[in-house]
């Protein structure tokens, strides 16, 4: 018979190994679930993950990782420090939106002044800060009124995305644009376009989530800060007698998740979506969560994390045009992956048994 | 630098595709971008109806693929290049957050061709189609406002966009003639497809006294929420949108307004492989079988139908114009003299329609 039992440490092998296992049964199941579409699997996988990398047009494809990843990866790290610390902000979503729209005001208030020294650094400070004073509310009621940040995190992106909507529909909307909703395009202007070079896929927020990533990681390995944060999360007790303030830990982790979430949505608004629109946020700040977790919480990880789930997306959209596989099969793919992880994570806090003599 | 010079050498591979597409050696590729679903039951579902009429006509001629649920933004522009890159001779994109992806896109493949509903913008290669929606809006109001017994119609309305705004005041216009007692409850639902919210905004509309419920979204929610209403001991009337959504007729669906693409489809890419493809701009109606009016069902009184049957053919004939003055707009000023029939472009034209006509309560969300 087999049991579970609670391992004494975290298995550090299981650590590492829980996310490749959990790719390689997720590439097993998504298979056989293309085999019964009718799909040859072989090729179905090879179109997601081959072709964008190593296919004829990876010229066109590599460069769209970058896009698809950077605000994967920037959001998903923010969210690993409160995660880390047991600080659960559901609500990048809103904070990326919101962060795009204080950013992409700056920017419009702006036109059509020329001066990109000028404009495009304060559209950067304007969109951290939105995401920021965003984390904020939730974090405020937390330490405030011991309110549970993971349902006003959560529900806050359903106001942003009204904000939005009345945004692109009203004050925001391009005088030019003969009465259709959406705003001017950022990306067009020199001064507020967040495009380093296009041809490359690079813009300001792929650099930025490069800087986190080495910021996280110096912050976790070197930084008292990042043992506080991460003793909060295993220790709080703990964590409470050797000195760490929660209500200053609690505004950290979600004022920078959110400040995070806000550069990613700026970048993105400025650069590859380039316009504020009504359906501007297409769930980054959700996926990002998977990533966040895809990552084990750890900076590299998640770079590697925000990568994998960045080609998913693209290789299902190559499988969709060449393959006619559905849409919706694609999105099941992509969840079988969390869902693996999590059940593969069992390993790493249990060990299975075989038990004899349970038998009579 | 170097993606640009590798696009350019790709289009010339896609052009010489298109060269030998039109000696008849190879399939010609059409490509479709669909914002919902294919199974949504509504808009995309008859996007997808063209593309299967296509391979219908053209049979091993042509070759089609789609892609579904593309998000409007950076995304839909990845799909398009993908298509461009591998081969597609024509794209067709269908939303209108599709627009400036669409011109992007073309942009750096001149010789692929692209279509894009609902928009305004053109470009060598790019068309732009949509339909005369509000036509077939017209006759709604007209069944609605003389089979409502509580002068209370719901509408569940998308984004407060020109076509939206369109229906809305085409629908209420012809609602009015009929009956100067209704009155119209708008609910913004700031989506084209999401079955709860769409179910949800259908129930409060019929718990706020509405008995004809007329949406813009494109699920088959509503008339789901409708159809349970009446097992109830209800009498809600729905209208079938963008498809006919037969299933729920004789009630609560009395009605529809069908979007037929097949034709437009199947003469767009018979251009392509003729090589007589230019850029258009297209605004078809009933007339020209691109707004299609579902068969009206006999739950509504005989004389209702008939007298809306006339309308349509009128409106098929252009005998008569959904638009025809004397119309005020909401805040009272002239719109439309006695007799004028409404512009399409320009100041106070339809295609950039932002106001309501008199008469109508409502605000439109800013």
């Amino acid at each position: 018979m087999l049991t579970l039992e609670k391992r004494p440490q975290p298995s550090q092998f299981w650590s590492y190994a829980a996310p490749l296992v959990a790719v390689v049964l997720t590439m097993i199941a998504g298979a056989a679930l293309f085999a019964s579409l009718g799909t040859p699997p072989i090729e179905a996988l090879s179109k997601i993950f081959w072709e964008p990398l190593f296919g004829e047009f990876n010229f066109f494809y590599l460069p769209q990782l970058l896009v698809k990843g950077a605000p994967l990866v920037a959001i998903a790290l923010g969210l690993s420090l409160g995660f880390k610390a047991g600080i659960w902000n559901i609500g990048a979503e809103g904070q990326y939106i919101i962060g795009a729209l204080c950013g992409a005001a700056v920017g419009l208030a702006f036109y059509p002044m020329e001066s990109r020294w000028l404009i495009f650094p304060l559209m950067l400070i304007a969109g951290a800060l939105g995401g920021f004073a965003w984390a904020m509310i939730p974090g405020i009621l937390r330490v405030k009124f011991n309110t549970n940040e993971i349902l006003v995190s959560l529900m806050l992106v359903y106001v942003a995305e009204q904000l939005l909507a009345s945004m692109a529909l009203g004050l925001m909307k391009n005088p030019e644009g003969m009465g259709f909703p959406g705003s001017r395009n950022l990306s067009q202007y020199a001064s507020s376009s967040s495009w380093i070079d296009q041809g490359y896929g690079m813009h300001w927020g792929v650099v930025i989530a490069l800087i986190a990533v080495i910021f996280a990681y110096i912050l976790f390995s070197k930084h008292i800060l990042g043992f506080q944060i991460k003793l909060a999360g295993q220790a709080p007790r703990a964590a409470a007698f050797s000195g760490v303030n929660p209500a200053r830990l609690v505004l950290f982790c979600l004022g920078t998740s959110g400040a995070l979430a806000g550069l990613a949505g700026l970048t993105e608004v400025s650069g590859p979506a380039g316009l504020v629109s009504i359906d501007f946020n297409v769930g980054y700040g959700f996926t990002a969560i998977i990533v966040a977790f895809l990552g084990r919480l750890n900076p590299i990880g998640i770079l590697f994390a925000g990568a994998l789930m960045a080609l998913t997306y693209i290789g299902g959209d190559v499988a969709q045009s060449s393959l006619g596989l559905p849409g919706a099969a694609i999105q099941v793919f992509q969840g079988m992956l969390l869902f693996f992880l999590l059940a593969v994570d069992v390993l790493t806090n249990y060990r299975v048994r075989i038990k004899q003599g349970a038998v009579a | 630098m170097l993606r640009r010079t590798l696009l350019a050498s790709a289009a010339a591979t896609a052009m010489l595709g298109g060269i030998a597409a039109a000696d008849g050696h190879e399939p010609v590729k059409v490509g479709f971008v669909y914002v919902g679903p294919v199974g949504d039951g509504g808009w995309t579902y008859e996007h997808n109806q063209g593309r299967l009429a296509v391979e219908e006509a053209f049979g091993d001629a042509v070759e089609t693929v789609f892609v579904e649920n593309v998000p409007e933004g950076p995304d839909a522009e990845r799909v398009m290049t993908q298509m461009a890159l591998e081969g597609a001779d024509l794209i067709f994109t269908t939303s209108f957050g599709y627009m400036d992806p669409t011109i992007n896109v073309a942009a750096q493949f001149p010789d692929v061709m692209f279509e894009h509903a609902t928009g305004y913008k053109q470009a060598d290669n790019v068309s732009v189609y949509s339909a005369r929606f509000y036509e077939g809006r017209a006759v709604q109001g007209h069944i609605a406002g003389q089979i409502t017994e509580s002068n209370v119609i719901g509408y569940i309305a998308s984004f407060p966009i020109p076509e939206v705004i369109r229906g809305i005041n085409s629908a209420y216009l012809h609602a009015l003639e009929v009956n100067p007692d209704v009155e119209f409850k708008i609910i913004w639902a700031y989506t084209w497809f999401d079955p709860a919210k769409e179910a949800e905004a259908a129930s409060v509309l019929i718990e706020q006294g509405a008995d004809v419920i007329l949406q813009h979204t494109d699920s088959t929610a509503p008339q789901a929420a409708a159809q349970a209403a009446n097992e109830a001991g209800a009498t809600v009337y729905t209208f079938g949108q963008a498809s006919d959504m037969a299933e729920f007729g004789p009630m609560p669906r009395v009605s529809s307004i069908i979007d037929d693409w097949g034709p437009y489809y199947v003469a767009r890419t018979q251009a392509v492989m003729d090589g007589t493809w230019e850029s258009v701009s297209t605004w078809d109606g009933i007339g020209a079988g691109m707004v299609g009016i579902g068969e009206i069902s006999d739950a509504i009184p005989a004389e209702v139908k008939a007298s809306a049957e006339a309308m349509v053919a009128e409106l098929a004939s252009g005998e008569y114009h959904a638009f025809t003055g004397p119309i005020n707009k909401q805040d009272g000023t002239p719109w439309l003299a006695e007799g004028e029939t409404a512009a399409d472009f320009g100041d106070d034209g339809l295609a950039g329609m932002a106001f309501y006509v008199e008469g109508l309560t409502a605000e439109i969300p800013q």
